[in-house]
């Protein structure tokens, strides 16, 4: 059964679209990311363009994040000083993220500067998530612990403008804070991605804040950054496809329920291991889309004097 | 020597006169053309349509109408836009847009029916003076400044890209005569024929030379749940985004009630 996607403005299989949000919601209850990353590359795989799928990817985030939010905001996981901060970081990123999306959009080469981006990103972090789940499975295997190598100060703690955060326990610098969230702003526009698979990481290895807010905390700031993200994108650029968007929140939603279950119970290093084959396989298969010739040369785009 | 020297002004004058009535026999040729309606509803399960003009040939020369020395070149052009067409090339591997021109109000889409192949109909300096057959294209001064090979190429590879994706097409033997001074022309409606007012064109050719043309207003409105969506999505983006926002919000916490208990 085909549907049309009247902003892409494409005719797609309706089951492989809700098979689509059905195996990245599955993965993002498993392994609990937002599976924004793995939404865009794949809606590019199968020709929606690359600018409809970043926008696009930013309006699913919002669904599949809600319910962990609202779980983490019920049990108190939620450091809601600390996630202003980051929010705020977040916004002026993302706003920032929105000028540098119209302006290789404009010169065109936002496609080619979203599958760098992509690659670079997929490898690093499928790179680095593979080697510590392999170091992570070794150490099962010998029945160590894992020794918790927790430097005392970095350079992030001797930056001004300290704040206290009352609920994550730390004195910290808002400088860091509200860099990260920028960051990861920048990324919800040009990738369309939620983020926390940097902003998570970062928060406990860089910002060393305690792991039971982490999360809560990255989803607070990412819903409002893919909100805020999401109604920009519709506004400057109408490449928000509502219809591509609910098909995949739709069956994401309910497959990450399934997901959840499944991830409970199999071992959490094995999960990263087979996450990070995965996030590389894409990357790498986005990589070899740069470097194959095009079947055409040439591509039309209106420059917009009329619309 | 009167005599002679009316002769011989008559004998000069006949050959005039007679291609003067050759020209414009009594009155100049005119047509007019219509459409059953001036606008074309599509549903969102249109997938391309044949649509028939009619039209006649007003003072047209008998003689020369049975022989066919009249030509019709009919074509709907859609509403047009400035037009980028960007190239790929390589840079270290990996395939970049480098180059691009822009071209002035390109249609965006173009059906042409005419009696013959255009060039069998008039020499090209004739449809260039009267702007007939596809689309010219006019360069954005700003945006080129490469040789004019080039820019031939750009338009050649726009009407290749316009033409692969059906929005372009021409039919030669599209326009026919259904009496001696009726016509009919058929056109095609391409499945993704861009919504706004089109034009319908038809021009007349006599003997290779262009005599007249007529232009009338044709409104394609799209109509269902896409078109429905595509307008909030352009005229009212805030709304449209706010919307979307609200639709994940209340799905993704849907889910989550629906799954609660354990």
């Amino acid at each position: 059964m085909t549907i049309y996607l009247p902003i892409a403005e494409l005719s797609v299989n309706i089951f492989i679209i809700l098979g689509m949000g059905a195996a990245v919601g599955f993965l993002s209850g498993m392994f609990g990311v937002g599976g924004g990353f793995l939404i865009t590359p794949l809606l590019i795989f199968y020709n929606v363009p690359p600018s409809i799928a970043v926008a696009t990817g930013a309006n699913q985030v919002i669904a599949s994040s809600i319910s962990g939010a609202i779980t983490h905001f019920r049990r108190g996981t939620i450091d809601l000083k600390l996630g202003t901060v980051l929010l705020v970081g977040g916004i002026a990123g993302a706003t920032l993220g929105i000028w540098i999306y119209n302006v290789l959009r404009t010169v065109g080469q936002l496609d080619l500067t979203i599958s760098l981006l992509y690659v670079v990103l997929l490898t690093t972090v499928g790179s680095l998530m593979m080697i510590e789940s392999v170091n992570a499975i070794r150490r099962a295997r010998r029945n160590e612990t894992p020794s918790i190598q927790r430097a005392q100060h970095n350079w992030v703690h001797r930056l001004p403008f300290k704040m206290r955060f009352k609920k994550s326990r730390i004195y910290l610098s808002v400088i860091p804070i509200a860099g990260l969230g920028f960051g990861v702003g920048i990324l919800t526009s040009v990738m369309g991605v939620g983020g926390g698979f940097i902003m998570v990481p970062a928060m406990i290895y860089l910002l060393r804040i305690p792991a039971n807010v982490v999360v809560g905390t990255s989803l607070f700031q990412i819903i409002f950054v893919s909100t805020y993200a999401t109604v920009i994108q519709a506004v400057t650029n109408h490449s928000v496809d509502i219809v591509l968007a609910f098909i995949l929140m739709l069956s994401g939603v309910v497959a990450a329920q399934y997901g959840v279950r499944v991830g409970q119970r199999l071992k959490a290093e094995q999960l990263r291991a087979l996450l990070a084959i995965m996030i590389l396989a894409v990357g790498a298969r986005l990589a070899i889309d740069l470097f194959v010739p095009p079947a055409n040369l040439y591509s039309i785009a209106h420059a917009g004097a009329a619309r | 020597m009167r005599l002679v020297a009316a002769l011989f002004l008559s004998l000069w004058a006949v050959p005039a006169a007679f291609a003067e009535e050759v020209d414009r026999s009594l009155e100049p040729e005119v047509i007019n053309i219509g459409v059953s309606s001036k606008q074309i509803a599509i549903a969102p399960d249109f997938a391309g349509t044949d649509v028939t003009v009619f039209g006649a040939i007003d003072h047209a020369d008998e003689a020369l109408l049975k022989n066919g020395s009249y030509d019709l070149v009919v074509a709907l052009e859609g509403p047009r836009d400035f037009i980028t067409i960007r190239k790929k090339e390589r840079v270290a591997g990996v395939w970049v847009n480098r180059h691009s021109v822009t071209f002035e109000w390109m249609p965006e889409s173009f059906s042409m029916s005419s009696t013959r192949s255009l060039d069998a109909i008039a020499k090209p300096t004739e449809l260039y003076t009267f702007n007939v057959g596809m689309p010219r294209v006019k360069i954005v001064p700003s945006t080129f400044s490469g040789r004019a090979a080039e820019v031939d190429e750009y338009r050649n590879a726009f009407l290749d890209l316009k033409q692969r994706s059906k929005l372009y097409q021409s039919n030669p033997s599209g326009v026919t005569f259904i009496s001696s001074s009726l016509f009919a022309a058929n056109i095609h409606i391409p499945a993704d024929i861009p919504n706004g007012t089109h034009t319908i064109r038809a021009v007349l050719f006599k003997k290779g030379i262009f005599v007249a043309e007529k232009q009338i207003p044709l409104e394609v409105v799209k109509t269902g749940i896409e078109e429905t969506i595509t307008f909030a999505a352009t005229q009212r983006p805030l709304l449209y985004g706010v919307f979307s926002v609200l639709l994940a919000v209340v799905t993704g916490w849907g889910a989550s009630l629906m799954f609660r208990r354990d």
